[in-house]
């Protein structure tokens, strides 16, 4: 089944996705820490308007109350938030460089045709829509995974972790309809508690180390042991 | 129902309380009593579960397996708040933490408790992961309680590890939720697990193969299964003394709870596919190799909290295995295990926080001479590894005795992995063992005011369950390993 037969409202979120896909790609390349944010917040933006698109297209109106509430905390709220603590932390001028760009973006590359690989025995189930929809998701996830490996930068680590999690609600927005509002909410609930413990831990960290780069945070290995 | 709601209120009640209250020896006490109230809540709850069987209502259910773990939980909640009193507000009158420092700590102590009881009495996977990821919130600012650059790194690195490993759960949770719409008609009963567990055989093997994975790697974080061990003796060794006996004794727990949980799904579901053993296969392999990676990793300790914590690795390591394995034997050997284990490292660490007091250094080579200095931290430090080495008569060895006969039965040659791992292991902890309760105590050592009686109390009961384990709780185990394993041991 190609995608093109697909119902319209489906190609438009399948659209939207392989936007927020491409948004992902942007923020691990990159290197301004103000531009990740702005990257990050039209990530946001975008995902909630692929859950509003499902909500139009399957009738299921708690999920609109999903969309705000993603478009709210996670194309506004938390965005805000990274800005005022780039402001408070002087980081506003900061780049923040990868070391081998070319290589990492090719891995990056690499993890999206390996989710579509792995999604492929899932097709006994669904159509097009779905798989395409379930790979995308954990091409961001895993995209999200690799910029906290990479990025040796607090801040930044900080913004693949939060796209991991915009991944995690694109896939349950468009391949499910949604999780119970329960989870959804218990979700924002510990998105938005982990931002606010992300907040005191950069001051944590710039108190003991002078710097964000938690590449410094290496006194904790195994061989250095014996020096302690 | 009251029961389950008295227990998980409880601590919610003393988490937000706790906040509030600026006194320390006032909050240290309140933090005690709410403790100890909790366990008697959850006593009630266990009392009502083996009485009238399982509980469920509002999206809880709490059968023979959970209940148990509740009941365990509650009960390290309240013997570690009565060794945090006087130990925390010695940490503080030495100055490495701060009054308001103490009123997080009191206030997390109670918030993670909370978690740790909803995650264990929830019925639904999703609040379940919610949970788990709150437990990692409410710790997170307690491993970097004393704000060193070693205590602010541990705690970076349990929070982005866990943060992750946990996400990778979600992803393995929207997989499961995937593949339950399919089959479920009722609409929000997606994520029940009751509802589930039902429909289990209906469930898509291949949606389901690839849920476990990501479910397993984003529990097996927390339960510190190798490779994703890598927080787990950072944040033991950084954070203060009783935060380290919790995560220990009952974290680790909840997780792999979890994992045995989402195993008994996907074992449904992978039945009558072509590789019905997938799950049991992951968790012995994930569960050998940690086992005897931590036990050779227990050899190059410098730090006590560190070397502890890779004790606990391993022995999570041996669970897992042994819950891959399945059968009811192994399946009992493994609940009795999870018992015994949490009892004997939670005294090992409240033991060792006294130990560290009186010499002033985690770091091994500088502790000597305890059993000098104060004779009662030296022998229950001495006594402690010694069960939790698997040594007879303590419960330990009961446990271990069964998993071996176990593996023996089903995996012949795996036992000599088995053995060769826990005889390294035992080595490495003798070696450090060894002189720091023997030998001459280093001039102007002093003993500390220690509260040994919660120490004494544990070391008591895995005792009772290495000579005796009691008629109830065999009774109550093996319900459990009906449950889980689909066949009773006895």
């Amino acid at each position: 089944m190609s995608i093109t037969t697909l119902p319209l409202l489906q190609q438009l979120v399948l659209v939207l996705a392989a936007i927020v896909l491409f948004t992902s790609f942007v923020l691990l390349a990159q290197a301004r820490l103000v531009s990740a944010i702005h990257a990050f917040a039209w990530q946001g933006a975008l995902t909630a308007a692929a859950t509003a698109v499902v909500a139009v297209a399957g009738h299921e109106p708690h999920l609109y109350f999903s969309a705000a509430l993603t478009f709210l905390l996670k194309a506004l709220l938390i965005p805000w938030m990274l800005h005022r603590l780039v402001a408070r932390l002087a980081l506003d001028r900061h780049v923040d460089l990868l070391r081998h760009p070319a290589l990492v973006v090719m891995a990056a590359v690499a993890l999206v045709i390996f989710s579509y690989w792995l999604v492929l025995p899932m097709v006994r189930l669904e159509l097009a829509f779905t798989r395409n929809i379930v790979a995308i998701s954990l091409a961001v996830v895993l995209i999200g995974l690799l910029m906290m490996v990479f990025r040796q930068q607090a801040v930044a680590q900080v913004l693949g972790f939060m796209s991991m999690e915009n991944g995690l609600f694109l896939a349950a927005v468009s391949a499910t309809g949604g999780m119970p509002l329960v989870v959804e909410l218990g979700v924002a609930f510990d998105v938005l508690v982990a931002m606010v413990l992300f907040g005191v831990f950069f001051f944590q960290i710039r108190d003991s180390i002078d710097t964000l780069d938690v590449d410094r945070l290496n006194r904790l290995t195994e061989s250095l042991e014996d020096e302690r | 129902m009251n029961a389950l709601l008295l227990t998980l209120a409880l601590p919610f009640a003393g988490a937000v309380l706790l906040a509030l209250v600026r006194p320390l020896a006032v909050a240290g006490w309140l933090n005690v009593a709410i403790s100890t109230t909790s366990f008697g809540a959850a006593a009630w709850l266990a009392w009502t579960v083996a009485t009238a069987g399982e509980v469920a209502g509002y999206g809880f259910r709490v059968d023979v397996f959970n209940v148990y773990l509740v009941a365990l939980t509650a009960f390290v909640g309240m013997t570690t708040s009565v060794f945090s009193r006087p130990y925390m507000q010695h940490v503080c009158r030495t100055g490495m933490t701060t009054e308001r420092g103490m009123r997080i700590y009191h206030a997390m102590y109670q918030a993670f408790m909370f978690t740790m009881l909803l995650a264990l009495t929830t019925d639904s996977l999703g609040v379940l992961w919610v949970a788990v990821e709150g437990a990692t919130l409410a710790t997170v600012l307690l491993v970097s309680l004393y704000r060193t650059p070693e205590a602010v790194e541990a705690a970076w690195k349990y929070f982005i590890l866990c943060g992750v490993g946990i996400a990778l759960a979600l992803f393995g949770t929207v997989l499961t939720y995937f593949a339950a719409q399919h089959v479920l008609t009722e609409p929000g009963a997606g994520l029940t697990w009751s509802i589930l567990y039902r429909h289990a055989a209906d469930l898509e093997p291949s949606v389901m193969g690839l849920a476990f994975v990501f479910l397993l790697v984003g529990y097996g974080t927390k339960v510190g299964l190798v490779p994703m061990h890598q927080w787990l003796p950072d944040a033991h060794s950084e954070g203060p003394t009783p935060m380290s006996a919790v995560l220990s004794g009952l974290l680790l727990n909840v997780a792999l709870y979890a994992v045995v949980r989402i195993k008994m799904l996907v074992d449904g579901s992978l039945a009558a596919s072509a590789s019905p053993h997938l799950a049991g296969h992951l968790l012995m392999g994930f569960g050998l190799v940690s086992f005897l990676v931590a036990g050779l990793f227990l050899h190059r300790q410098r730090d006590i909290k560190r070397m502890f914590s890779y004790s606990s690795i391993e022995h999570m390591g041996l669970m897992t295995f042994a819950f891959g394995l399945g059968g009811p034997l192994a399946t009992f050997g493994a609940l009795l295990h999870m018992l015994v284990h949490s009892l004997t490292k939670s005294a090992i660490f409240i033991t060792v926080g006294h130990a560290t007091h009186i010499a002033g250094t985690q770091r091994i080579d500088n502790i000597r001479g305890l059993i000098r200095t104060q004779p009662m931290v030296g022998w229950s430090l001495l006594l402690g590894v010694i069960a939790i080495a698997g040594f007879p008569p303590f419960g330990v060895f009961t446990s271990e005795f069964l998993l071996l006969t176990a593996t023996m039965q089903s995996q012949p040659w795996l036992t000599v992995a088995l053995l060769t791992g826990l005889a390294i292991a035992f080595a490495g902890l003798l070696r450090h063992l060894q002189p720091m309760v023997y030998g001459p105590a280093p001039e102007g050592q002093r003993p500390v005011a220690a509260n040994m009686l919660p120490v004494l109390l544990h070391l008591a009961l895995v005792l009772w369950l290495g000579l005796s384990i009691p008629p109830f709780l065999v009774e109550w185990l093996n319900r459990a390993t009906e449950l889980i394993s689909g066949a009773h041991l006895v």
